[in-house]
């Protein structure tokens, strides 16, 4: 119930923010091209739907298939690196730097080195999902409780099965946190991958409307890719309610829910 | 049985455990009482396989269990469940790790000791004192020849501890199962065992042996004997020449 009144008064604030700009474009005169009023958009995305909506297709099945080949590879080197000392001092620091080199950047090397089609699309959004997954798998292993593990100890699993029957399980929540940020970065991911050259994608339509000087249709873009990842981010939320079990008090610990 | 002969184990420069021996016999229910900080967590890493030993033997039914792991049935001081895990999947783990559970058997010990409508919960649905059985199932399910049990009622409550003790007792005394009952409560040891043996502070050996006299089954009367006041005074007095300088550090 009070969950309920909380969403609701966060509904009540945006529309409420969103009446604070029709109020500033319709007083201010702003030129419709400068900025357009929400009730502009509106009825834009009415307008044009049918055209944006392969558009707006293109892009989910971009990001959908980025963010599953972006989870795996995040969590096969996750569990690599969890279970291999060696490797792990190797390659962790390396992992840890890498971050600093912003994705953005390393596109036109992709782009050069394998075109304009799928191949280098996917390699930037799985480089966008890969990090926030394997470093929250890595932490949701690590902080294993130690009594449990004491406990396995004792009644004497291998290596292989106090991962695979305790960190592993113990782990879903911290690693379903890492998988709804990484969610939401798969569809920006996407869109700037769109941008670099795509024939079809929310990208190419922001690109063809900014050149056209249609500010209305750039905003029906910007608020397609927000409704996108909230869509993305409470499914994964719905498939974790159903993964994660009998953790009542426990489930909490999962951040940005 | 269980046999610990003349064992020694020290951590660096550290000497935990010296010349340590004694026995558990098939059906029988051993406590060990000593000084906090004696080393009785450590015996237990040692019969468990998780630590070797620099001296002695330790044998489970003339077998070497030194660094063997598995061969003991363990409740460790948390109930250690894991969460994600219905109660009957939690008591099958042991004997998962090894084959395809039993979970007929599982589900017939659940009701025999009146855990049968909880077979499909989930450990945060239980009481402390209810996982604390569960954990203890597990270990009887494991079906090893020895129970070693690391102060499974310590963390609870008076009352809910008064209520384990009586409730382990009453299968106990059905089923006889060897028992090695760690604890630092006098009276906990002395309505629970046959046998109670006193550690010496660090570096720990025996220093005492005690046969509990108490008939079987044993009734909560026996609390406000004189004979148990009696005892408790001489255990109690053996623990505080221990006591000494073991606070030190």
């Amino acid at each position: 119930m009070k969950q309920a009144l909380h969403k609701g008064r966060t509904i009540f604030f945006i529309a409420f923010l969103l009446f604070v700009w029709e109020l500033i474009v319709h007083m201010a005169e702003v030129p419709h091209w400068l900025l357009p009023a929400p009730s502009s958009i509106l009825l834009e995305a009415f307008q044009s739907y049918q055209a944006f909506l392969p558009h707006a297709f293109a892009t989910v099945q971009l990001a959908l298939l980025g963010l599953a080949i972006g989870i795996g590879c995040g969590l096969t080197v996750a569990i690599v690196l969890h279970r291999f000392t060696f490797i792990r001092e190797l390659f962790y620091p390396i992992l840890i730097m890498s971050q600093n080199i912003p994705i953005l950047v390393l596109a036109p090397l992709l782009i050069i080195w394998f075109g304009f089609g799928l191949l280098p699309k996917l390699i930037i959004i799985c480089l966008v999902c890969f990090f926030p997954i394997v470093i929250a798998a890595m932490d949701g292993f690590r902080q294993t409780d130690a009594a449990l593990k004491h406990y396995f100890e004792m009644i004497g699993a291998s290596k292989a099965q106090t991962f695979w029957k305790l960190e592993w399980p113990y782990a879903y929540p911290a690693i379903f946190s890492g998988i709804k940020i990484a969610a939401t970065y798969s569809v920006m991911g996407a869109v700037i991958a769109e941008w670099l050259g795509a024939k079809k994608g929310i990208g190419v339509y922001m690109t063809l409307a900014q050149s056209s000087f249609r500010t209305d249709r750039v905003f029906v873009a910007i608020f397609a890719i927000v409704l996108l990842s909230l869509l993305l981010f409470s499914s994964i939320r719905l498939i974790e309610k159903f993964m994660v079990k009998g953790r009542g008090y426990y489930a909490q610990h999962s951040k940005h829910r | 049985m269980l046999s610990i002969q003349n064992i020694a184990k020290s951590f660096d420069a550290l000497q935990v455990l010296e010349d340590l021996s004694f026995e558990v016999r098939d059906g029988e229910f051993v406590a060990i009482i000593g000084p906090s900080g004696s080393g009785k967590s450590t015996l237990f890493q040692l019969i468990g396989g998780v630590a070797s030993i620099d001296k002695g033997a330790i044998l489970l039914n003339e077998g070497d269990i030194q660094q063997k792991r598995g061969t003991i049935g363990y409740m460790p001081q948390q109930p250690s469940l894991l969460p994600w895990r219905t109660v009957l999947e939690n008591v099958t783990i042991v004997e998962e790790l090894q084959r395809k559970p039993n979970t007929e058997r599982a589900k017939i010990w659940l009701k025999k000791v009146g855990l049968e409508s909880f077979i499909h919960a989930y450990p945060h649905e239980l009481s402390g004192g209810m996982q604390q059985r569960v954990s203890f199932i597990r270990a009887m399910v494991s079906d090893k020849p020895i129970l070693c049990l690391d102060e499974p009622f310590s963390a609870l409550d008076e009352f809910t501890r008064l209520e384990m003790q009586a409730w382990l007792l009453s299968i106990w005394e059905e089923y006889r199962k060897s028992i090695l009952f760690v604890t630092h409560s006098i009276e906990e040891a002395l309505f629970l065992a046959d046998r109670i043996l006193i550690l010496t502070k660090r570096p720990a050996s025996i220093k005492k042996e005690m046969i509990v006299p108490f008939a079987r089954p044993r009734q909560e009367e026996i609390r406000h004997s004189t004979t148990f006041t009696a005892l408790k005074q001489q255990l109690f007095t053996y623990l505080q020449e221990e006591k000494g300088d073991v606070y030190a550090d």
